[in-house]
């Protein structure tokens, strides 16, 4: 399931074939995509919204709470990153720890508000307060620096004491962001196959059930909301590395929207890996399509209606009942194999 | 001695009163039945002694301990668990998940994220051993949601067992089963009794009378009649409000 902890093998490990699998397509990525007639920064977008995505999930997919403004978070992030760079230290680790801890802070002040609600109530609340910070984003020009956002930021270069990365060339920061989209991956992959990640899964399934199990619901849902915002702002922090700049748009409620759309068209709900799978469609359908014409939005709309209509599982979802009916056969050969390992857990 | 005691409570909701000074006392390794009709006010008890309903007036003691109006998790962690009369089961977890995630060993790693809950035999045996207590070993696999009526009504008192009770509270655990399904229920709960501590709600008489060592009828939010079952057999108040004739 989703991040849902399942008892195969791989939800032991920290790292699992289908990561080896995904990692050394990603590495070689600066070396085909032209191929593909796409531009190599999608290359970054895809990891940062991935890491996005993922993060997103959490709240979505493990501990089903409907949370629609999440790109406050992402922004907050950026935002953070900006202004850390400009005020405090010039120093990447500073500054995106600050865009983590940022959006974390502004995740738990929500998180007081919204953990002891479910359902519509919460998607409300979490709406209310997304667009509360994009209002904030907005009129304190003096701080973001209004609708124009905050703009020179600069990529800073990874120092690691003994040697130090210059991030200004795309291909080397690209890698950098692959470097943190594999940190994040293991750390998600270990948390939802852990008691936490149990927890917040039998919470989707039952609050009822699972508070009279002794389980405090209100903290679990409060805590995995936190751990979301906080590394929704770490994405976002590497998004305003990405763009030079920090808009308020990110944290608008129709860009709240697409990482629900990228989950839930990934198959986030049933699958680890269904965000990553969305972000990938998503982005890659906004440059082919948007190539043709600009109402792009309109035909992934249609898409998305499509998948929540007849495969709401989304497509790793589809996916996976693709290769269990096609039996044995599929199961049985190599690249099946591969196949599963990548989709199963999913 | 009384291991939990209710006193005067009184529940309303809005301007209909529920519940209205009801005592209740159970005693360490009683089977202590509940028996009403329908809208008594027993589910709402019941939900008052877990934590799910908090009483407008009134104590509750457990073990000496005051525990009115504490929340239901926290009751839980005092040791009163609970299935329900609409199951309620973690429906995407196998069998065997379902009760790991009520082990209260289990329980006190619920915030470590570092752990890989299929690493821990530990868990995975103890969960093991709770399902073959109530016949469920072979389906631990199995996810609640593909198992029979009668073997989810089994794993909710599994899992309500697997959190070491010294209160189980069992609300109308034969409902919707067939004779079969009954009696395999019976012999179960025939099992547990003496050593655990059971309230049980129950409509089935025949399940009841067998099985309890008092039962506390509700009518009207307030208790009519309290005694065994063969006291209760001869109570003037039962036998009028009909309760008594399939006993």
């Amino acid at each position: 399931m989703n991040g849902a902890a399942n008892n195969s093998p791989d939800s032991a490990r920290l790292v699992t074939p289908a990561m080896l699998l995904v990692w050394a397509l990603l590495a070689t990525l600066p070396l085909w995509i032209s191929r593909l007639g796409l531009y190599p920064y999608i290359g970054i977008e895809i990891l940062i919204w991935a890491i996005y995505a993922l993060s997103f999930n959490l709240v979505l997919g493990t501990a089903g709470l409907p949370s629609f403004g999440h790109g406050a978070y992402f922004g907050i992030g950026a935002y953070a990153f900006g202004l850390c760079q400009f005020n405090i230290a010039p120093n990447l680790w500073v500054c995106l720890a600050a865009a983590l801890l940022a959006a974390a802070l502004a995740g738990a002040f929500v998180s007081l508000f919204i953990s002891h609600r479910r359902g519509i109530y919460f998607a409300f609340m979490t709406i209310a307060f997304g667009q509360i910070f994009w209002t904030i984003s907005i009129k304190a020009h003096s701080i973001t620096g209004g609708e124009d956002g905050l703009l020179k930021i600069a990529r800073l270069p990874a120092d690691f004491g003994v040697v130090a990365f210059d991030l200004k060339n795309n291909v080397s920061f690209y890698y950098f962001v692959l470097a943190a989209f594999a940190v994040v991956v293991m750390l998600l992959w270990r948390l939802i196959h852990s008691p936490y990640g149990k927890v917040l899964s039998a919470i989707r399934q039952s609050e009822t059930r699972a508070s009279h199990l002794g389980y405090r619901v209100w903290l679990y849902k409060a805590s995995i909301f936190t751990l979301s915002a906080g590394l929704s702002g770490f994405a976002g922090g590497l998004f305003a590395m990405a763009q030079l700049a920090a808009f308020p748009d990110v944290m608008s409620l129709h860009h709240s929207g697409y990482v629900v759309m990228m989950t839930l068209v990934g198959g986030g709900l049933v699958s680890f890996w269904g965000p990553f799978i969305g972000v990938i469609v998503f982005l890659v359908a906004r440059d082919v399509i948007g190539a043709f014409t600009n109402a792009w939005m309109l035909w992934f709309g249609l898409l998305f209606m499509a998948i929540v209509l007849f495969k709401p599982e989304g497509i790793a979802g589809a996916w996976r009942s693709f290769v269990q009916e096609r039996g044995g056969k599929v199961w049985k050969s190599v690249a099946g194999e591969r196949l599963r390992l990548l989709f199963r857990s999913g | 001695m009384a291991l939990l005691t209710a006193k005067g409570i009184h529940v309303r909701f809005g301007d209909r009163v529920v519940l209205e000074e009801v005592d209740f006392d159970v005693r360490e390794g009683e089977f202590h039945g509940i028996m009403g009709p329908n809208g008594a006010g027993k589910t709402t008890f019941f939900n008052v002694l877990t934590g799910r309903v908090k009483p407008n007036r009134g104590s509750i003691e457990l073990a000496g301990e005051n525990v009115t109006g504490f929340p239901s998790h926290k009751i839980a962690r005092k040791g009163v668990s609970r299935s329900f009369q609409i199951m309620t089961l973690f429906d995407e977890f196998s069998a065997r998940e379902n009760v790991l995630a009520a082990l209260p060993e289990f329980r006190d790693s619920g915030f470590n994220p570092a752990k890989a809950v299929t690493a821990e035999k530990k868990w995975q045996d103890a969960a093991l051993d709770v399902l073959a207590e109530v016949n469920l070993a072979e389906k631990a696999d199995v996810k609640a949601k593909e198992l029979s009526y009668g073997e989810r009504r089994a794993l909710e008192i599994a899992v309500a067992t697997a959190q070491r009770p010294r209160i189980l509270c069992l609300d109308e655990p034969t409902s919707g089963l067939g004779s079969d399904g009954v009696r395999r229920l019976s012999d179960l709960v025939q099992r547990l009794k003496g050593k655990l501590t059971i309230v049980a709600i129950e409509h089935d008489m025949s399940f009841l009378f067998s099985l309890a060592d008092r039962i506390s009828v509700i009518h009207w939010g307030q208790v009519i009649a309290r005694g065994t079952p063969s006291e209760l057999r001869e109570n003037e108040w039962v036998r009028r409000s009909n309760l008594g004739k399939f006993a």
